[in-house]
């Protein structure tokens, strides 16, 4: 058995929530300056080279890439042999509360959907238990912002719908939210599960690096596809007209009920972040 | 070559402006995003009079992180523009000629655009850190409690902007989604 103090949990969730915020990750980067690299369209190129020129503004000067510095979505892989000493999850919100206080975050969340208070303090996270085998808590922060997540969306599809079913839903729910998710966009998609699982697939999918495919070969050529095809529509970046419209498609799936087929599509902006840390 | 404009936007500016103009603002414009518009518009319905000069304004929906010790501001780029329908046309009836923000506007408010005549600006979304270096000051002019929602008044300096909806009601959003699809189609044909 191995002792982790909460104290400790605090401390990493504090500094992920501020390094998540303004430094992205190198798959990101690579994948955005390749695109730059690769779109033909002027107006396009620009604002491609604009965004590049943002991050590295942010990552110089540890300021946040985006205003929108979301919802903290924090992901827990607790091993099965790990003692927490204290309150994981009071543990967890206080890391997220000194982040978006001493990082200069924005506080984004309101105490209540209809009154909507803000809290404060961008308390409490969306945080995700998982339980594991092993010794070690692996902690991820996903700061999630609202633009793209409005723009995602479930459907309950039927088993006869099929893979054709998935690609169509998949396509029309990128050019449905066309302009407003800040395109270029990481789609994540999530097959399969019941209705909420599905949502917490595509959630995952989004963690996983651009450059990184399925490991099944099947689900991999279905990502390479809908990439291509979703890059074909003609949106480009910020919604203006290019070839970037996804810099990434990223699947998950999980086995589901004879009856069904959900697919859920969760939206990420090319500012999309996370870091993780195993204590 | 990017258009300089100047804020508070007359009429007469925010006309002669046509979807797809690259544009680089100077002076002073507001910020409200989804809790001030609300607030503003109850005022309207009320009959009380507005904490904004609201005639010839531009109205940036943003709301910034805070911002450290020296800065002027955090980072500040537009949100998401359709949360605000709900309010722009009443705002826009009252004297409001510019809108920044980012993402499709619904039909109610490009109404209200041609009829008085306004134009709604796109800024990059996601490039919170390079917009906020063209903002010399910031003060907030109304809302405080609101924190990141509250009304700013900022200083700007060439605020690069894109017109995305012109006050004839032309949208860059489809006119540079179909010219990229046409001169893809036609590259494709001469290569065949």
């Amino acid at each position: 058995m191995k002792e982790i103090k909460a104290t400790a949990v605090t401390e990493t969730v504090k500094r992920l929530c501020i390094e998540a915020n303004c430094h992205l990750t190198d798959d990101i980067k690579n994948c955005i300056s390749s695109c730059y690299e690769r779109e033909e369209w002027q107006g396009a190129k620009e604002i491609l080279g604009r965004i590049i020129e943002n991050y590295e503004i942010a990552d110089e000067n540890d300021c946040p890439v985006c205003q929108d510095t979301g919802v903290a979505c924090v992901f827990l892989k607790i091993g099965q042999d790990v003692h927490i000493d204290g309150d994981l999850t009071r543990a967890v919100n206080e890391g997220v509360r000194q982040g978006y206080t001493e990082g200069y975050l924005r506080k984004s969340v309101v105490r209540d959907p209809l009154d909507r208070v803000n809290t404060g303090d961008n308390t409490p996270a969306m945080i995700y238990y998982d339980i594991v085998p092993g010794d070690k808590l692996e902690i991820t922060v996903a700061p999630k912002g609202f633009g793209s997540e409005n723009m995602s969306k479930i459907a309950m599809l039927r088993p006869s719908d099929g893979v054709e079913g998935v690609k169509e839903f998949v396509i029309r729910t990128v050019l449905e939210a066309g302009p407003n998710p800040c395109p270029p966009i990481v789609v994540g998609v999530g097959i399969g599960g019941t209705f909420d699982k599905a949502a917490y697939l595509a959630k995952c999918a989004l963690l996983r690096p651009v450059d990184e495919r399925n490991s099944d070969p099947y689900y991999a050529a279905l990502e390479d596809e809908l990439l291509e095809r979703i890059n074909a529509l003609g949106i480009g970046p910020q919604g203006f007209g290019g070839r970037t419209t996804a810099l990434a498609v990223n699947i998950e799936k999980f086995p589901t009920h004879i009856a069904g087929l959900p697919v859920a599509v969760n939206i990420n902006c090319h500012v999309t972040r996370h870091k993780t840390e195993v204590l | 070559m990017a258009i300089k404009i100047k804020a508070p936007l007359t009429r007469e500016d925010a006309r002669a402006l046509r979807a797809g103009d690259s544009c680089l603002i100077s002076g002073k414009i507001y910020t409200a995003r989804d809790a001030a518009h609300k607030r503003l518009c109850e005022l309207v319905s009320r009959g009380e009079k507005l904490p904004i000069d609201i005639e010839n304004s531009v109205i940036y929906f943003v709301g910034p992180t805070p911002e450290r010790p020296g800065q002027v501001i955090g980072s500040a780029g537009p949100t998401t523009s359709y949360r605000m329908d709900a309010y722009s046309p009443t705002l826009i009836s009252l004297g409001q000629t510019g809108m920044i923000g980012k993402g499709k506007r619904g039909a109610e408010v490009v109404e209200a655009m041609k009829e008085h005549g306004a134009v709604y600006f796109g800024a990059i979304g996601g490039c919170g850190a390079l917009l906020s270096r063209c903002i010399r000051s910031s003060k907030v002019v109304a809302y405080d409690d609101l924190g990141a929602e509250a009304i700013r008044l900022l200083e700007v300096e060439d605020f690069p902007v894109v017109v995305v909806i012109d006050s004839d009601g032309n949208n860059l959003y489809d006119i540079g989604r179909e010219s990229y699809l046409a001169a893809r189609a036609e590259a494709r044909s001469d290569e065949a």
